[in-house]
């Protein structure tokens, strides 16, 4: 998984070279979850997009996109050659994860603070009918901000959500600065335990960390889960790795690019 | 009887029919009338608390999971206090899920202006393809939620909570999309919506004693509005009074000028909230506040016609 982690974050690198600028850092944090979710945990087909009773993943950082896109391709849901068209007009792959035009994506995001009560949506749905399946969601920690995700968080813990399980990639940066200076979560652990939530906090980029925490999450029972995935923001690459607060959305030239392949082969 | 008794009795029919229909409530479950559905349909109704944000993109998420979500709760709250979670979460997202704003405009009464919602027309409609409806009587809201809630559309129900003048009789049939005509008239058209509906029958007949023979038209959903009839209907008495309990602004006034506009142009006369913040009041009392009363659209309705 280590290798295809590698090549997801060069897919990824390419996709937004194709329009010469995008969120780079806060996809390539993400990367590592997304690896062990589409190729280890999660039950899904895509030859079947919209199987039935499959596992669901909600990226509520719906700018993340370009990282689903890559993993999404890499998996199979659509040629690899479709990430060359991000962005551009008519795109089935738009900046934020759009589920009426990417397959395999399973909730419109992009309005932040929004995915988390969607995926509680999809958790209740599926303790409704029955099918035992997997929701999960990758939330920001910049997005935590937002006061919905404590609603949700709420109502995640208060209905034994335990087919939910979301992770934060605390990444530690956001648009305008570190998180801590625009204003601090403080310790998010602690704030998730207390919600009522099973917390696991790992290194996020650690791909055999992230595969036993989600192990560990789908045994417990009785509440929601929250992997706080600690993550560098741009992880993989050294240009986007050491662009600090510069980090949100960045451009990449073709001279970047090729240094990218190179890192990453 | 009362609105939400019409409410709850319709959805536990359809929840029967329907096992797919699910209910959401943020804590008004008691006031809005639909907490028998809780003790009928336990493991169909959730509580979310006070968090409408919340249960706003939670209906996305089951109606993304093939459930048929109904969000019940005050009408600012259904509405403006959510609308960035219905605009991304369910209408860009093309989820479906029918959200119920009680105590619209005025009808919210005692609760006073912050609950007093009269902007909702005017926000709803600015979603593409969102259904607006609004109640005009009892017989007509229990045939319109069945009707509603088999659209394959996201749809606003706009509806007080109490007892109104029930309008139309027992052999009403409500059909979507079409407006009713009430009265036939030739000198003017009164083209009305919800709780203003009644009023402006009271008007007609205030009218007919000053000689003035007006034609009046339920509306009944503002969106999509029945363009055909208020054609029709405004060829023949070349004037319009719109009547509405919504900011002139953006609702039915600003729908039937828009008509107008592009296809016969006519003088249009506004009752309605002339951009103004509500207060506490009975609704007699608001209705006079607000110049919505049946002598306040008389007045309105000879105005137009001088200017014809």
């Amino acid at each position: 998984m280590i290798k295809i982690a590698r090549e997801i974050r060069a897919l990824t690198i390419e996709c937004i070279a194709s329009i010469g600028q995008g969120h780079i850092g806060g996809s390539l944090s993400i990367v590592d979850a997304l690896t062990v979710l589409y190729y280890k945990h999660m039950n899904v087909d895509p030859r079947n997009p919209k199987m039935e009773g499959r596992d669901r993943l909600v990226v509520s950082k719906g700018h993340a996109g370009p990282a689903v896109y890559a993993t999404l391709a890499h998996k199979g849901y659509f040629p690899k050659e479709e990430l060359q068209t991000l962005n551009k007009f008519g795109t089935n792959l738009p900046s934020h994860c759009d589920m009426n035009k990417t397959p395999g994506v399973d909730m419109t995001a992009g309005s932040l603070g929004q995915g988390l009560s969607c995926a509680c949506g999809m958790a209740l749905g599926s303790k409704l009918s029955q099918d035992n399946a997997y929701i999960y969601c990758i939330i920001g920690d910049g997005e935590s901000q937002e006061g919905q995700i404590w609603e949700a968080s709420m109502f995640a813990a208060a209905n034994k959500l335990d087919n939910l399980i979301v992770m934060l990639d605390n990444n530690k940066l956001q648009l305008c600065g570190y998180t801590n200076d625009v204003l601090t979560l403080l310790d998010p652990s602690k704030k998730w335990e207390s919600f009522g939530f099973y917390v696991q906090s790992i290194d996020g980029n650690d791909i055999n960390e992230v595969d036993k925490a989600i192990t560990n999450a789908k045994q417990n029972k009785g509440k929601p889960s929250m992997i706080v995935l600690n993550t560098i923001k741009g992880k993989g690459f050294s240009y986007s790795e050491n662009a600090g607060i510069d980090n949100h959305s960045m451009p990449i030239s073709a001279e970047i690019l090729q240094k990218a392949k190179e890192e990453l082969k | 009887m009362e609105f939400r008794k019409v409410l709850c009795n319709e959805l536990s029919a359809l929840m029967k029919e329907n096992e797919k229909i699910v209910i959401l409530d943020a804590d008004l479950a008691k006031p809005d009338g639909i907490y028998p559905l809780f003790v009928e349909f336990p493991n169909r109704c959730f509580q979310v608390g006070i968090a409408e944000a919340n249960m706003a993109s939670i209906c996305a998420g089951l109606s993304a999971y093939g459930y048929l979500p109904v969000m019940v709760t005050f009408a600012p709250f259904a509405t403006r206090r959510v609308f960035d979670q219905i605009a991304v979460s369910i209408a860009y997202a093309k989820q479906r899920v029918i959200i119920v704003g009680t105590d619209p405009g005025i009808t919210a009464e005692l609760n006073g202006g912050t609950h007093m919602s009269f902007e909702d027309v005017t926000i709803m409609r600015s979603i593409p393809d969102m259904v607006i409806y609004d109640a005009v009587d009892d017989v007509q809201l229990g045939q319109a939620i069945k009707q509603l809630i088999n659209l394959d559309k996201n749809v606003y129900i706009r509806m007080p909570r109490k007892v109104r003048p029930t309008v139309f009789n027992e052999n009403y049939k409500y059909e979507y999309g079409k407006a009713d005509l009430l009265k036939v008239g030739t000198d003017i058209t009164i083209a009305a919506t919800g709780t203003m509906v009644y009023e402006a029958l009271e008007a007609a007949k205030l009218l007919e004693e000053d000689g003035i023979n007006a034609e009046v038209i339920s509306v009944n959903t503002i969106k999509p509005i029945d363009k055909d009839m208020i054609l029709e209907s405004v060829k023949k008495t070349n004037c319009v009074v719109t009547c509405e309990n919504n900011n002139i602004n953006g609702g039915l006034y600003s729908v039937i000028s828009e008509i107008l506009c592009s296809n016969y142009p006519a003088i249009c006369g506004a009752i309605g909230i002339y951009d103004e913040f509500g207060q506490v009041g009975k609704y007699s009392d608001l209705l006079e506040a607000y110049h919505l009363t049946p002598k306040d659209i008389v007045k309105k309705v000879k105005e137009v016609i001088k200017k014809k």
